[in-house]
């Protein structure tokens, strides 16, 4: 290995950021990984499953904190953000605020705290379908594995947790602190938020009741979600039997997201067989433009289509309108066999698309993005490297490929400087 | 080094609420001898942890058994230095937060104290079995990486390792640098903006490459054989001559366009019918002509030609509707009167590739249709193309001048008489296939990981994919390549045992050559001699221990990971009388996926059965029959294995460990025979990180318990 030189600053600490800080730390380079949430994992650590094999996200993400725990390499920064970023490849100097979590790392996970405490929170882990405690473990393989408080839902002067923690971990009157860094390389790999499905007026989503969109989805199916696995749906908990997936909830729209969201069919399809395999009775309808499962995917595809109450409908959705007893009803066209579908469903799910976290942001000025907020690496002006869904709509597979790439480039940079 | 076992038994996190820890001292001090035996309310604080440094310096105690928390948590706390052993018997998740609790008057629950108490026998064993791992450290580890493969994804592999320093060789088959895409006449656009084709940049990146001082090119060569482990490759060229070292490899053999002569069905054979190759090599020297050397007024482009076709290829080949959108592009150019159709099943143009697919849709002269070709066929010198099921249900006819198949990739590995590698390897000479003759892969996490330690797969021979797509592909195989080779220089295994020490280590003077650790190494690090005596190659080790597991005679170890090691954790639980009515258990339990199950578990407060007791292991793989026979003599009443999905939609970290496990167990029968017992009595389940929560783990378990009832308990308790 070359003679160390400087660090590498990752910031986003989803699967992109892990990925390319460990790939880089374990080639020997020491790497600064600064996550904005509590815990690491970012999106991922939300999906039930993963297409194409079903498997769980926390399996892949375990085995990434196992690699991590050790390795002297990594310093960790979450419930923190990098505020500015001034300099050059192989020199620049980066301010990271971390906000107080409130809790320190004598926490043990006991639990005592949650029961004392008076307040609740929406979970934001579950898309605020449920409530935890204003104390809580983000969730159970959260890592690092500690409480923290949200303390704008504290009652005044309380310190019933306080009181509880026989291990001295909380600090409620914790502040905020900055740190200077200077490193050599900068990777950016904040990732993507779904697209605001309520932008999309005809579509319903937060008119129509029971119209929800695919990231709330995977918590509906997941055992550790609001409703234990069981498909409810949000207006009256009723157990969901028919189900319509809208393809191209926003994207592939000059009006809304131009690009293709390349994740999308895939993940209607990965959704309608965990519900299929969940319950034989479910039926299910797919409304797509094009069904885009490239390489290997198409055999994912083709096990889905010879299910037969899973029915394909090429044909854009006109509009979802609230039927009787809360059903949503979707009027749509039928490309393939001419006309009007209108359906009446239990629930919708928008497969909504996947916008750059930084389309519409505020980023440092050693940043540039293009019009939809990705980090493209030709604009780049100052050796910034972008990693996984900020640079590109993409999977998992692919982001955490694009990841291991720029954790080279950004070790390059280090080598160069 | 001479043992000093410590017990430290933490009562904190309410461990005390459901464990009498006196009596675990007791069982430490007495019945296991351990040294020293010390219980803290806060183990993990610095309080804590000082009473541990504290002995270490004072009483020399250098193996340390932590009764507390799983190891999932404060694993870089309890780290006492290089010389010391540390083993974390997590009471806190396995029975204080799993376990009856203490009742109303505070009287201990008979069953979780016997747990507990049986914990600590079983980790004190554990540790005196267990040895501070010698690292495996090449004499010296060269560095250089060879790439295999010369077009854009080689070259791009061999560029960024070398802008990172590191020496390649790389070695091209044919006479020229630059593979199939340099016979592009234009190139999908790899950046923003997304609106049109740009110049061919191939040669650019060849320029680079020969321009690089730390490639050297071997042309017109093929890799005669490669030996040896990571860090220490022996590579001959066949061609070049050449003959060097090499620490890690990138395969980048590319891929082929699917055999055309077999898509009769779509006018293969047909005069003005030809590929998307062919055609973009006519339109790359300029003049795009019918057979008849007629400049065409109206092109058909069909898409997937032969893939996403069961009876062809059944995969999507990712690139061929981005080709023929290009494609599309160069008649427009050529002559602005002439017409381009393209027939597709589903436009794939996914992420930004969007805005070039509508780039070319608002051209009025490209018309794009969905539809199923029916026919191909001539008709008065033309090609007339039959399109069934194209919008609103209607069947057309397209009459054009020349026929456009867009026909699919196919890895070059493809053909399993073709050579690439040629790795001298107990295993065979290639990557070990998943599917259509890709390499397997861990798919979706690790995209990387091969069956081939310190051997990476970049670009279309790893799966279909576009040349932008490729480029990226290879800087990330590029970074695995020089990983595996820093990793190895430290003595470290790599992915998923990242930076573990340890390797398997065979005793071969107790060997009898029987070949199963060699034949069943999922990573083929173990070659032989003649005699069939194991050659293992320990930088290709990844320490998942399924050779150990295979070990008819037992002599495969791990420094810290062992047959003895296990099987006296194994006799070290206590068994009752059978008139006491407590069965005994044994669960091998995955540490990778259903290990954190049980941490999940604890988290939630689920109350589970009491009579199993708990040994993980680093992979299913590494269980040996031996295990069964062990814990079934001792009077254990039956033995569950808990681990990962086997089979087309595996999630093993090491691939085949968890089917190998399943395989033996087949065989379990021979074992459990000798001692006239029923074979249901061991089996094996799927536990999967999912399965957390009241419902899923605790009714395998109690539904495993409820069958054993069946059988009544094992005679051979008391013996």
């Amino acid at each position: 290995m070359a003679e160390q030189k400087g660090k590498i600053l990752v910031i986003g600490g989803g699967i992109s950021g892990l990925t390319t800080a460990l790939e880089a730390a374990e080639v020997g380079y020491e790497v600064i990984l600064v996550e904005k949430n509590p815990a690491l994992g970012g999106r991922v650590s939300r999906f039930y499953q993963y297409f194409p094999k079903l498997c769980p996200p926390l399996c892949g993400l375990e085995i990434n904190y196992r690699r991590l725990k050790p390795n002297s390499k990594i310093q960790t920064f979450t419930d923190s953000e990098v505020v500015s970023i001034t300099g050059n490849a192989g020199s620049y100097k980066a301010t990271i605020k971390t906000n107080p979590a409130y809790v320190n790392d004598k926490c043990v996970v006991c639990d005592k705290c949650t029961d004392v405490c008076p307040a609740e929170r929406d979970n934001d882990h579950n898309y605020g379908l449920d409530k935890t405690k204003a104390i809580y473990l983000p969730h159970e393989m959260a890592w690092p594995a500690r409480f923290v408080i949200d303390r704008a839902k504290c009652p005044d002067g309380c310190t019933k947790c306080v009181d509880a923690c026989d291990y001295d971990a909380i600090e409620l009157q914790a502040q905020e602190t900055t740190t200077e860094v200077e490193v050599a390389s900068v990777v950016y790999a904040t990732g993507w938020k779904p697209y605001d499905a309520a932008k999309i007026e005809n579509l319903g989503y937060g008119n129509v009741s029971n119209v929800i969109n695919n990231v709330t989805m995977e918590r509906l199916a997941a055992g550790n979600g609001p409703t234990k696995g069981v498909m409810l749906r949000p207006s009256d908990q009723k157990k969901v039997e028919k189900i319509a997936f809208v393809q191209c909830a926003g994207s592939r729209d000059e009006n809304h997201l131009p690009y293709c969201s390349a994740i999308c069919c895939l993940a209607s399809l990965k959704q309608a067989k965990y519900v299929r395999e969940a319950n034989p009775d479910a039926e299910i309808y797919i409304f797509y433009i094009d069904l885009r499962t490239p390489g290997k995917y198409e055999d994912f595809a083709a096990q889905i289509q010879n299910d037969e109450k899973i029915t394909l409908v090429k044909g854009k959705v006109a509009k979802i309108t609230e039927g009787a007893g809360q059903n949503p009803v979707v009027e749509a066209e039928d490309i393939l066999n001419g006309g009007m579908v209108n359906l009446e469903v239990d629930m919708v799910v928008l497969a909504t698309g996947m916008e750059s976290s930084l389309r519409g942001q505020s980023v440092p000025e050693a940043v540039q993005v293009d019009e939809n907020g990705f980090v493209a690496p030709s604009i780049q002006k100052n050796g910034v490297i972008a990693a996984g869904t900020v640079k590109f709509p993409a999977d998992v597979n692919s982001a955490i490929q694009d990841s291991t790439g720029a954790a080279l480039k950004a070790i390059q940079t280090v080598v160069g400087s | 080094m001479e043992k000093k076992i410590g017990v430290y038994i933490c009562s904190g996190c309410d461990i005390d609420k459901a464990i009498d820890v006196e009596g675990l001292e007791k069982v430490a001090t007495n019945e296991m001898k351990a040294a020293v035996c010390k219980t803290h309310p806060f183990l993990c604080s610095q309080a804590g942890l000082q009473v541990m440094k504290d002995d270490q310096n004072n009483e020399g105690v250098n193996s340390f058994v932590v009764a507390a928390c799983s190891a999932r948590y404060h694993q870089e706390d309890f780290d006492f230095g290089a010389e010391s052993i540390v083993v974390r018997a997590g009471i806190r998740e396995m029975v204080a937060w799993t376990l009856e609790l203490r009742n109303e008057e505070g009287v201990v629950n008979e069953d979780t104290q016997m747990a507990g108490e049986d914990y600590i026998r079983m980790y004190v064993a554990r540790i005196k079995g267990q040895n501070i791992p010698q690292p495996y450290l090449l004499e010296s580890t060269d560095k250089s990486v060879l790439v295999v493969g010369g077009g854009v994804a080689g070259m791009t592999s061999a560029l960024e390792a070398a802008k990172a320093g590191y020496d390649v060789n790389l070695v091209e088959k044919t006479d020229k640098l630059g593979g199939y895409a340099a016979g592009y006449k234009s190139m999908v656009p790899p950046q923003p903006p997304y609106l049109g084709v740009v110049p061919n940049y191939v040669a650019d990146i060849v320029s680079e490459v020969e321009g690089n001082g730390n490639i050297t090119v071997h042309t017109s060569s093929t890799i005669e054989s490669i030996e040896g482990e990571p860090g220490d490759f022996t590579v001959k060229v066949e061609g070049s001559g050449a003959e060097f070292k090499s620490g890690a490899i990138v395969l980048a053999a590319g891929s082929v366009p699917y055999d055309v002569s077999k898509l009769t069905h779509l006018g293969s054979d047909l005069d003005n019918v030809i590929t998307s190759a062919e055609f973009e090599a006519m339109a790359k020297s300029g003049a795009i002509k019918t057979k008849d050397g007629q400049s065409p007024k109206s092109v058909v482009f069909i898409q997937c030609a032969g893939s996403c076709d069961p009876d062809h290829l059944p995969y999507c080949s990712s690139t061929c509707c981005l080709t023929s959108l290009k494609q599309a592009s160069y008649i427009r150019e050529m002559d602005p009167e002439a017409k381009a159709y393209i027939v597709y099943k589903n436009m794939r143009t996914p992420g930004q590739y969007e805005d070039f697919y509508k780039s070319q849709q608002d051209d009025p002269g490209v018309f794009l249709t969905k539809g199923d070709v029916s026919a191909v066929k001539d008709e008065s010198g033309k090609v007339a193309v039959d399109v069934d099921n194209t919008l609103l249900g209607q069947d057309i006819q397209i009459k054009a001048d020349l026929v456009v198949l867009a026909t699919g990739q196919v890895p070059v590995t493809i053909n399993e008489d073709d050579s690439f590698l040629n790795l001298q390897y107990r295993q065979g000479p290639e990557m070990p296939e998943l599917k259509y003759g890709y390499p397997d892969s861990h798919f979706v996490c690790f995209p990387y990981e091969t069956r081939r330690t310190g051997i990476y797969a970049a670009g279309t021979v790893r799966q279909s994919m576009d040349v932008n797509a490729a480029k990226r592909d290879a800087a990330g195989a590029a970074l695995k390549a020089i990983q595996c080779i820093e990793m190895t220089a430290r003595g470290e295994r790599v992915h998923p045992r990242s930076g573990d020490m340890t390797f398997m280590e065979p005793n071969l003077q107790r060997c009898t050559d029987c070949k199963r650790c060699t034949e069943e190494c999922p990573f083929g690090a173990i070659d032989e001699n003649e005699k069939g005596t194991p050659l293992p190659k320990s930088a290709r080790c990844r320490a998942c221990g399924t050779c150990m597991g295979a070990c008819p005679e037992r002599v495969i170890s791990f420094d810290d990971y062992s047959i003895p090691m296990l099987s006296e954790m194994i006799k070290a639980i206590e068994i009752p009388e059978e008139e006491d009515e407590k069965p005994r258990v044994l669960a091998f339990i995955c540490e990778n996926d259903a290990l954190p199950v049980l941490d999940q578990m604890a988290l939630m407060r689920v109350r589970m059965n009491p009579y199993i007791r708990y040994i993980p292991l680093r992979c299913l793989g590494g269980n040996n029959l031996v295990f069964v026979s062990d814990a079934l003599s001792v009077g254990i009443d039956g033995v569950m294995y808990l681990g990962c999905k086997h089979g087309d939609d595996y999630q093993c970290h090491f691939v085949k460990g968890s089917e190998l496990c399943n395989e033996r167990l087949g065989k379990v029968q021979e074992t459990i025979g000798r001692l006239s017992l029923e074979s249901e009595r061991v089996q094996q389940y799927e536990v999967s990180m999912n399965d957390a929560g009241p419902e899923k783990l605790p009714k395998i378990i109690d539904d495993f318990m409820e069958e054993l009832e069946d059988y009544g308990p094992n005679p051979f308790k008391g013996f």
